[in-house]
């Protein structure tokens, strides 16, 4: 968080008398502005503002709850409201990195507890008593002879008054929580069981038109030409225009297609048949990739991370193992396509959108249509999942763009087949791992040499490889070289970016490491982490070496007696500043197919979890996300992607959801988020389970059930 | 004009008999509960009732549903099932994102409406067309046992 900002209260009247409070960030320059978190009207309801996006990781829920802990609010008596998207007023606003929590967690609380001052100050007036000699419960202030007032009785008093600066108020001891640690379910929820219209994709403006836009399936092809005439004459469809690309990240070239309502739009795209520039995809293909990548690891790349002398302790190591690891292409798919309506006026741009990030989303806009983005509202609707696909707004500035051609508001969808050609892919990589270790079964040296992607010569988005904290943290010769493939293909973030493959390609790798020095991988882990606990880095060995010994006993780790064709696995990930050691238990058949039974999380994030219902939730969802995620990739052909829908992008469905059973260690440091680090490290437990249950080392994803089938015996 | 049923009232729909149900309800009917999420049949977000069966609005033609009796998720809590699943998603707090709910509650009440007490393979074989992104299956099948008044443990504490 930027620590040159400074918080600020301000109180003041709302409509009806009540109270509002707000606060703002002191800017490095000095500007200040004000913004509406809590309102209090004067029957005494209770309404707080959630400055983040919601995109089903319960953020609009537990952000308010931060500040109802403090202000002592009755929890029935609070309606939960999205907040504007105004980072002048709210600060960073933004789903993603697991941050909201770790962001959020003292600034909401002191929005709460100033709040309560106020609220105390209110009633020390009314009796001219000290404001020490009030309490405060359940939307009441209580003072010490038993008199008390409702919130509501002192909301209008309360707004006349200054709130303290941000510092000075004593935030609740811990002990005294009510609300923070006690379940509440989504704040949405009701809505949602009924179906009504609230996510972005069920916006309607009055006049408002449909608009599908339909792009190169190549990457990066410009449009040479396109007749619109037979599409201008399909049913329901009132416009088609040709829109010229500025961005990849935002408006690429295309065909907009407009109609009275979408199905028509989507069903004129049969009548287009336009002309792409598709040489600048021939030849990135998914098997040209792989040939590439092994070339390039037989030389050296450049070095991205070195300690001790690596070559030298392979040369002189009893052991060495070696494995290539490749890890495919993913595209996000949240159930919601993406979707965004737009209504581009004299005095500005309006925008509803599913997003992650709403601010930046005006600073495209702005660029897109060459208008200050000042002038670009964006109101944030729920979304229906990100899973980090809504870190791109180019649904954004295609809708804008469309919507000030056609002189009306316009809903733009993008079909399924639309999402996934167009998607800002996880990227693939591909890892040569060497590791050696001594006479005694110490490992002495960790070699890696990633190759991943890049764009104009720069890593890719989510192409990093420096994610895994493990490794370089106890090995003594330790070395990290990259090298890059230049590519076409659009790549993002997606859920644990870069950690949901390095996990993986290190954590497997470790596994390779540990059964070839003779040794139990928990025994192996927690051999290394004991060696260095009083090492103080990003990575805390102390805080994992705890997770890992605990999800070792919940899941009777080395003790149970397995049937044959089953399999116990274990790895350990740090990422997101959480801790998460997993152990997944397996089947494999005969024929190959393979079903995971149970896994066990244990993770640390820290000394609270704030709503449990929604952390469970997240860790039961990440689990299971992360071992669907085995069974699916993305390929490529000439520059484009190869799959289209959910046919052949296969995702976990509910007769392969396993038992799941999560614990959380509760650490003295403050608590941090859970989108996304118990994703990472049940992919290499799957993996080393199915080792241990048949036999066979998987070091490529997706898995194949082929790959697993037990060898057919010679005749 | 084609006339169709929801949730017990007539509904004039001024659109082609090929169009399908999904769009006629969200776009013509602005009734938006029932989600686009592949257009393939292939997610069940927009999954219906037609007649009591759990269908997948996105591959249903308008034209093909005269007479037919049509129910949305706006509907269902009308129903013993629907208001019992309702519930039961609530009070077990099943969502994350929440799109695909309205879809998943749809199949449910399908299957309880033939299988009151359905076991856990029952549940497996009526869900498995539905895709939860967020991956709340295990929430989704003790809702489903829940409003079936089976036991279930309170999942919401570790």
């Amino acid at each position: 968080m930027d620590t040159t900002r400074r918080l600020f209260l301000q109180a003041g009247a709302g409509i009806g008398g009540g109270l509002l409070l707000g606060f703002g960030f002191a800017r490095a320059e000095g500007t200040q502005a004000l913004t509406d978190y809590v309102s209090i009207t004067p029957d005494g309801l209770i309404t707080i503002m959630a400055k983040n996006p919601e995109i089903g990781q319960g953020a609009k829920t537990m952000l308010p709850i931060l500040i109802a802990e403090e202000l002592d609010a009755d929890w029935p008596q609070v309606r939960i409201e999205t907040a504007p998207s105004d980072e002048a007023r709210y600060g960073a606003q933004f789903a993603g990195g697991s941050m909201t929590t770790t962001m959020n967690w003292e600034p909401m609380r002191q929005v709460g507890a100033a709040a309560r001052w106020l609220l105390i100050e209110a009633a020390a007036q009314k009796l001219s008593a000290p404001h020490d000699a009030f309490t405060t419960a359940k939307g009441q202030v209580i003072h010490t002879s038993g008199k008390t007032f409702t919130y509501g009785e002192l909301a209008a008093e309360a707004a006349k008054l200054t709130p303290p600066a941000a510092e000075s108020l004593k935030l609740k001891d811990p002990k005294d929580f009510k609300l923070i640690g006690q379940s509440q379910n989504g704040y949405d929820s009701p809505k949602i069981v009924k179906g009504e219209p609230i996510f972005g994709i069920d916006m309607t403006l009055p006049g408002m038109l449909y608009a599908v836009y339909v792009k190169s399936p190549v990457y990066g092809a410009r449009l040479q030409s396109c007749d619109l005439t037979a599409a201008k004459a399909m049913p329901g469809v009132t416009d088609v225009f040709i829109l010229k690309g500025t961005d990849w990240h935002g408006l690429q070239d295309g065909i907009a297609i407009l109609a009275k309502s979408w199905w028509y739009a989507q069903n004129a795209r049969t009548a287009l048949e336009p002309v792409w520039d598709d040489a600048v995809g021939a030849s990135h293909d998914s098997a040209v990739y792989l040939e590439q990548a092994k070339a390039l690891v037989k030389s050296a790349g450049e070095i991205r991370q070195q300690s001790g002398d690596t070559d030298a302790a392979l040369k002189s190591a009893a052991k060495t193992i070696d494995a290539f690891y490749q890890v495919p292409f993913l595209a996000h798919v949240p159930m919601e396509p993406q979707n965004c309506t737009a209504r581009v006026t004299d005095s500005g741009v309006e925008i509803w959108a599913p997003t992650q990030v709403p601010n930046s989303g005006k600073e495209l806009v702005g660029k897109t249509l060459g208008v200050a983005p000042e002038t670009v509202t964006v109101h944030m609707r729920r979304a229906g999942g990100g899973f980090g696909r809504r870190l791109e707004n180019d649904y954004m500035a295609e809708v804008a763009a469309i919507a000030r051609k056609a002189g009306k508001p316009v809903k733009l969808v993008w079909s399924r087949e639309d999402d996934i050609a167009h998607d800002f892919f996880r990227p693939g990589c591909y890892h040569a791992l060497r590791a050696g270790v001594d006479a005694a079964g110490k490992l002495t040296a960790y070699a890696c040499h990633s190759v991943t992607f890049s764009r104009d010569g720069k890593v890719a988005q989510g192409a990093g490889i420096d994610g895994n904290a493990f490794a370089p943290l106890v090995t003594p010769n330790f070395r990290l070289e990259q090298s890059l493939i230049e590519t076409t293909i659009p790549t993002g973030y997606l859920r644990a970016p870069a950690s949901n493959a390095l996990a993986f390609v290190h954590e497997s790798f470790w596994d390779e490491i540990a059964h070839a020095a003779g040794q139990d991988p928990v025994a192996f882990r927690l051999a290394q982490l004991d060696a260095h606990l009083n090492d103080k880095a990003n990575y805390n060995p102390a805080r994992m070496r705890t997770v890992l010994q605990t999800v070792a006993e919940r899941s009777n780790w080395g003790k149970a007696r397995l049937p044959k064709g089953e399999g116990m696995g274990v790895a350990t990930y740090f990422s997101h500043r959480g801790y998460f050691a997993e152990v997944a238990h397996v089947r494999v058949a005969d024929d190959g197919q393979w079903r995971v039974l149970q896994v066990w999380a244990v993770g640390d994030v820290g000394a609270h979890i704030i709503n449990p219902t929604g952390a469970l939730n997240q860790v039961e969802g990440s689990v299971m996300d992360g071992i669907g995620s085995m069974e699916a990739e993305v390929t490529f052909e000439k520059g484009r992607a190869v799959q289209s829908n959910f046919h052949d992008i296969p995702m976990m469905r509910m007769p392969k959801a396993p038992k799941i059973d999560v614990h959380f260690v509760q650490s003295d440091f403050p608590p941090t988020g859970l989108g996304e680090p118990a994703l990472p490290p049940v992919i290499p437990a799957v993996a080393n389970a199915i080792y241990t249950a048949c036999g066979v080392r998987l070091r490529k994803l997706p898995i194949l059930p082929e790959t697993l089938a037990a060898k057919p015996v010679a005749a | 004009m084609i006339t169709l049923t929801i949730n017990g009232k007539p509904h004039e729909v001024d659109a082609p008999e090929d169009m399908p149900l999904l769009w006629a309800l969200r776009d013509e009917l602005d009734l938006k509960g029932t989600k686009f999420g592949c257009g393939v049949a292939q997610c069940g977000a927009c999954t219906v009732h037609i007649d009591g069966e759990a269908t997948r609005a996105c591959v249903t033609a308008i034209g093909s549903l005269d007479g037919a009796k049509i129910t949305t998720i706006e509907g269902i809590g009308d129903t013993r099932e629907g208001q019992a699943l309702q519930t039961a998603w609530l009070e077990l707090d099943v969502m994350q994102c929440g799109y695909c709910q309205a879809g998943q509650i749809m199949t449910a009440a399908a299957l309880l409406a033939k299988t009151p007490k359905p076991d856990d393979a029952a549940i497996d074989e009526a869900m498995e067309g539905n895709l939860c992104r967020c991956a709340t299956y295990k929430r989704i099948r003790a809702a489903i046992k829940s409003a079936s008044g089976q036991p279930v443990d309170d999942l919401r504490s570790a």
